[in-house]
């Protein structure tokens, strides 16, 4: 039997092939099997694309079609304000600007098998989280007779992230290390030095402070445990896909950011193509749209075709055509014209555009194929 | 027309973009304008002005002294101005800046030692080859950046003094003006060689061309000049510009010839630089815009080219057509699916030429004879030489002798003629379809509705487009590829997106479900539907509708599916057995049944019985009578108190949340406030109520009605409508939340402060049919209002999009060896879609396995 389809293998996708495998009825007989693959041949033959087909535009007008049914909406996430996650059309504008900075960065990270099932997730969470010092201080005070800061320290909030004084101690001298630092109860005194004794220095210094990075991945804004399936996993708001694969209870083959360019960065360029059709895809099905994922991926394709993300947009995809009139029908035309003037450049008129300004069958589909004949001599 | 002629065939090649030389503006140039005049007393031309007849034509009758063309013959020729003293091109200031900054003011050497330049060059060639020439563009700032700071000349030692450029056309040395005189002279220093590090091309730029010594003059057929009803010449945007810089130039002439002191020539100098930078361009910051006597800006060669409505995309990119029709469009379930209802009004303005031969000749005389005014008749002939005749009353007879094989008659459009459809905004292919023509009576023309959906149309006042294609290849192109049976399946997502709908959908329904009528019915319900073969109802007194339904399945077709509800269907030997047909089997999208026949028989066939299909359910309905009434929507007493009780428990329920929220009892979820939490909770029960009110309303209600048959039937509307007209509409809901705007604390001054009930917020407890009070109609109207917001901004957005995708994207194509490649030829997919199907002919995106296997018995 398995004879059989590897004869079909190469002749027919693979995944054509598994499929068949899966839906096949026990106890097949050979010969039937047999008309089966052949019929399977057959049709999938029957569904090759031509050559010419112009699937560029049939896959811009898949993806701009459906554009028109979509809400503009953002949707919270599990309904936490903070988290907001955006959909529908602008986060399809987002993906396919290539924009370096997102709307709302997100991490779903995955963990390693006993850190999944769900024991001190909310400990795992917050370890992941970027913890600053202001969010365990429960108050500043602040002595100008002596200059000093004293910071008294909320111990419930702290147990709960597990910090231990030594590790606050620690960063706040990273960060100032001019400042005597004391221990007092649940405080840290910090005592300015006798030369910037001026009561606008120690309130800078206050604020400062607030800012110190105590613990977790930095970036990382919120964090949201959920349960997915049979398993939990952790949500962030905010990316940080670099440090948080360095951590050890990570699974790193299915934690993703939804940063395109963080995505490229650490994963290389074709997971970013990945990320791209998967993000897109994930958009147009929570809308309830439709569009085949081919189209999807030859947008993937032309967008990371040079190795690194370029935009839909006029410094993106289009700075890349070769035809300057191609570029100057598009947007800023006179820009391209000027530059193209500069340096003599030629517009062999190989794409669409170009000739439809000068009237010529353009070169796809039936504009394709020349016609050879013999003329008879007479 | 254009058929007459023996076809020339020329194609432009490539197109070299360069900047002209001034030797070449002098060579190219006809005419040296000298003087502002534009006529003479007579209204003739001014030799030597700026209407010059040399330059071209624009008078009808007049004949051009250049190439002796008439009026639409001559395309218009240029001629030049000298200008008295240089000019700086403002589209090139940013490159003259560069390039006297990175080059020496005393030897013109570019300010890189002698042994880097091969250096550079090389890497600038080596980016050209590998990544093309925007990474060349962008090295090439680099460089320049890079030489800004470099003040000592590596050749001539000279020092160099910092150069800035005061916007827009003003280059200071040291806060000393330098003359666009002093700047052309030191372009002309810079070497060929440095011109190429630069980023110029020797071969087609000279730096010193940038500034302006002589300007050439656009042709008159390029600026036309209007006559007004009382005879007065209005003249275009650029012909007062180029007046203005004549004008100006002749006075710079004269006063220089005059030795009229320094300080007027300056003056009348910026001056003319003025004219001549607005002459290109009207919208530079720093410059005011050129303006008419009545105060609105002039249009001047930028804004020509520019943005939608320039040249490139308004002239260029989109053409416009003739033999080409609008008008409103109205539904015809008579028509076939691949047809199109032409108005004869407009069948006898829109023609199809027809070359005469031995064989058609006497078909063809006879629409001579019939003339432009009886239909089917020909508006004009044309003789092989290309001379256009009228067909009138008094020609008719003489042209019917004239007519010999080889003439081309433009006959009027008959029944079966080629002609393409489409609707705006032509979002997908399947916006331009072809269509048969079928000349009808009346002004609008007309659809089959089934085909409206890939038009996204409707009849409350869309207007739509026909064109009638002239030439045997482009009707053959248009009927192989465009016919609307070639459009059955979406490339979108790989289904059938033509299929029955709405009356189509619910008539058969009926019919399926409890049809019965006598033969004699029967009969005449299928010949309404175009059936004229009746062998296959069976011959008893009364027959069933699955019967009827089954007359119009091929005798072969053997289908099993589901309906709608779960349903068998079973279809066996053209005969279907059991089940209800409804939308999921005979409507667009997942019609299974129609993907079958469209897979079993071909697109000619489906489209075949899909028309049938449709035109059957119709009938069936105008035989029975369907019609809906506010009635559909009663419920019976018990349905109602029922209701009731639903919505007061689901008010005590949330009272109860909100008193336990304000007294502290209300547990929060993980991760969010107490407020959110309640929001939460009050939100999930409200929608509980509702949806227990739609079951409420989907148990009571009558299975008879109309409302519920179309429902059911899938043709319009779902249980939710229903719901919300006999029960209660339920909670407004704006970005996920229920409303929380309007006045401090509260939704509307009718409540209370701080009221957190379902009615202050928003929840709808009565249906559309009891009516709305006015609190609940103001909410619904929120959210109607915001949906409407959304809509509009969304438009524009969405369309944007669409352009900039369409332009990426256009020029991709599977190439023969099955890669896709774009227009330079670089590899973007090795395989289309990693498997080579063609979305539009698969099935939704895949090879539909389940249905190889079971078909193989």
């Amino acid at each position: 039997m398995n004879k059989l389809f590897k004869k079909y293998e190469g002749k027919i996708p693979l995944k054509v092939i598994n499929d068949l495998k899966e839906n096949m009825p026990k106890n097949m007989s050979e010969a039937k099997l047999k008309r089966i693959l052949e019929k399977t041949l057959i049709e999938y033959n029957n569904m090759l694309v031509q050559p010419g087909e112009s699937v560029g535009l049939v896959a811009a007008e898949s993806i701009g079609e459906p554009g028109t049914q979509m809400t503009l909406n953002t949707f919270h996430f599990a309904g936490v304000a903070e988290m907001n996650v955006t959909m529908g059309l602008p986060r399809i504008i987002e993906i396919l600007d290539g924009r370096k900075t997102i709307k709302t960065p997100m991490m779903e990270i995955y963990l390693k098998k006993p850190y999944n099932q769900g024991k001190n997730i909310k400990r795992i969470a917050l370890s992941i989280k970027e913890t600053k010092l202001n969010e365990i201080v429960s108050e500043f005070v602040i002595n100008i007779a002596e200059s000093k800061i004293e910071i008294v320290f909320n111990e419930n909030k702290m147990k709960s992230l597990g910090l231990e004084y030594p590790v606050i101690q620690k960063s706040i001298k990273a960060s100032f290390k001019e400042l005597a630092l004391s221990k007092k109860g649940n405080a840290i005194i910090l005592k300015l030095n006798e030369k910037e004794k001026e009561i606008n220095q120690l309130f800078k210094i206050k604020e400062k402070i607030k800012d110190i990075y105590i613990q977790g991945v930095k970036s990382v804004t919120h964090i949201l445990p959920v349960k997915k399936g049979s398993e939990f996993l952790i949500v962030t708001a905010g990316t940080n896909l670099k440090k948080v694969l360095e951590l050890d209870f990570v699974d790193k083959t299915r934690t993703i950011s939804n940063n395109l360019f963080e995505i490229t960065n650490v994963l290389g360029i074709e997971a970013a193509r990945q990320a791209i059709i998967n993000e897109v895809f994930k958009v147009i099905q929570n809308q309830g749209l439709n569009v085949d994922i081919r189209h999807l991926m030859l947008v993937a394709d032309t967008m990371c075709a040079t190795g690194s993300i370029k935009g839909v947009t006029r410094y993106g995809v289009v700075k890349e055509k070769s035809s300057v009139l191609a570029k100057a029908s598009f947007e800023t035309p006179l820009k391209h014209i000027f530059n193209a003037s500069l340096v003599g450049e030629v517009d062999h008129l190989n794409s669409v555009v170009e000739n439809v300004m000068l009237n010529q069958p353009v070169p796809v589909g039936t504009g394709l194929p020349g016609l050879v004949t013999k003329v008879k001599r007479s | 027309m254009e058929e007459n002629k023996i076809p020339v065939f020329k194609k432009v090649e490539s197109i070299v973009f360069s900047i002209l030389s001034p030797n070449m503006i002098k060579k190219m140039g006809s005419a040296k304008i000298v003087t502002p005049e534009l006529y003479d007393k007579e209204g003739y031309p001014v030799d030597g002005g700026l209407m010059d007849a040399r330059l071209g034509v624009i008078d009808p009758g007049l004949k051009c002294k250049t190439c002796g063309s008439k009026l639409k013959e001559c395309v218009g020729h240029f001629g030049y101005i000298s200008l008295a003293r240089p000019v700086i091109h403002i589209k090139f200031i940013s490159v003259i800046y560069d390039l006297l900054r990175c080059t020496c003011r005393e030897c013109g050497r570019i300010l890189i030692p002698k042994n880097k330049i091969e250096k550079y060059i090389n890497e600038l060639e080596k980016r050209d080859i590998e990544y093309g020439p925007e990474e060349r563009r962008v090295k090439i700032k680099e460089i320049i950046q890079s030489l800004k700071t470099v003040n000592k000349c590596p050749y001539c030692k000279g020092r160099q003094q910092k150069i800035t450029l005061e916007k827009p056309t003003t280059f200071l040395e040291n806060e000393k003006r330098i003359s666009p005189i002093e700047i052309r002279t030191r372009l002309e220093k810079i070497s060929d060689e440095d011109c190429e590090v630069l980023g110029l091309d020797p071969k087609a730029v000279r730096p010193e061309w940038m500034v302006l010594t002589i300007l050439p003059i656009p042709p008159v057929t390029m600026r036309p000049s209007i006559t007004l009803e009382s005879g007065e010449r209005s003249e275009d945007d650029l012909t007062h510009k180029l007046g203005d810089i004549v004008r100006i130039n002749q006075r710079l002439f004269e006063n220089i010839n005059a030795g009229a002191p320094e300080i007027i020539i300056e003056d009348l100098w910026d001056l003319l630089q003025y004219h001549v930078t607005t002459f290109f361009d009207n919208n530079i910051a720093q410059l005011p815009p050129a303006r008419h006597r009545s105060g609105n800006p002039l249009k001047t060669i930028t804004e020509r080219i520019k943005s939608k409505e320039g040249r490139i995309r308004h002239n260029l990119a989109g053409k416009r057509t003739n033999f080409s029709a609008r008008t409103v469009i109205s539904p015809d379930i008579m028509l076939d699916l691949n047809e199109v209802g032409v108005p004869k009004l407009m069948a006898m303005k829109l023609t199809i030429p027809e070359r005469v031969n031995e064989w058609n000749m006497e078909y063809l005389k006879g629409f001579i004879e019939r003339g432009p005014n009886n239909y089917p008749g020909a508006n004009y002939i044309a003789r092989p030489d290309g001379k256009r005749k009228k067909i009138t009353g008094e020609t008719r007879e003489q042209l019917l002798e004239e007519i010999q094989v080889g003439y081309v008659i433009e006959r009027h459009l008959i029944d079966g003629d080629i002609a393409i459809f489409n609707r705006q905004p032509s979002l997908h292919r399947m916006s331009m379809m072809c269509h048969k023509v079928r000349v009808l009576p009346g002004k609008t023309l007309r659809i089959n509705p089934a085909v409206a959906h890939p038009y996204n149309a409707d009849y409350d006042g869309d207007e739509m487009n026909l064109h009638i294609p002239q030439t045997e290849e482009a009707r053959a192109e248009a009927e192989i590829l465009m016919m609307v049976q070639t459009q059955l399946i979406s490339p979108r997502y790989g289904l059938s997106i033509i299929g029955a709908i709405q009356d189509a959908i619910s008539g058969n329904y009926l019919l399926t479900k409890e049809g019965r009528y006598q033969r004699k019915e029967a009969v005449d319900l299928l010949l309404s539907a175009g059936i004229t073969d009746f062998s296959k109802l069976s011959k008893k007194e009364f027959v069933s509708g699955k019967e009827i339904f089954s007359v119009l399945m091929p005798p072969d077709f053997n289908f099993t599916g589901k309906s709608k509800f779960g349903e068998e269907v079973i279809i066996k030997n053209g005969k279907l057995i059991s089940g209800v047909i409804d939308s999921a089997n005979i409507g667009g999208g997942k019609g299974f049944m129609l993907r079958n026949i469209h897979k079993k028989y071909g697109e000619e066939k489906a489209i075949e019985i899909i028309g049938r299909i449709f035109r059957l359910g119709a009938v069936v309905l105008l035989k029975r009578g369907f019609t809906i009434g506010i009635s559909d929507a009663d419920l019976p007493q018990e349905a109602i108190n029922k209701i009731n009780e639903t919505l007061t428990k689901a008010k005590k329920d949330v009272e109860e949340l909100i008193k336990g929220y304000h007294d502290g009892i209300l547990q929060a979820f993980p991760g969010r406030t107490l407020k959110e939490t309640l929001e939460l909770k009050i939100l999930e029960l409200l929608n509980k109520a509702r949806n227990e009110t739609g079951e409420i309303v989907s148990d009571y209600s009558n299975k008879e009605t109309h409302m519920m048959i179309m429902a059911d039937s899938g043709a319009r509307g779902n249980l939710l409508n229903l719901a919300q007209m006999a029960a209660c509409v339920g909670q407004q809901a704006m970005r996920g939340k229920r409303i929380d705007k309007g006045y401090n604390e509260r939704t509307l001054s009718c409540f209370k402060k701080g009221d957190l009930g379902p009615a202050a917020h928003g929840f709808i407890a009565d249906g559309f049919k009891k009516g709305l009070n006015p609190r609940e109609f103001f909410f619904a109207s929120m959210t109607g209002r915001d949906s409407l917001m959304d809509t509009a901004l969304r438009t524009p957005k969405s369309g944007y999009l669409y352009r900039r995708l369409a332009n990426a994207l256009q020029d991709l194509k599977v190439e023969y060896d099955n890669t896709v490649r774009d227009s330079s030829r670089k590899i973007i997919q090795f395989d289309y879609g990693e498997d080579r199907i063609d979305v539009s002919k698969s099935d939704g995106g895949i090879v539909d396995v389940k249905n190889i296997i079971n078909s193989i018995k």
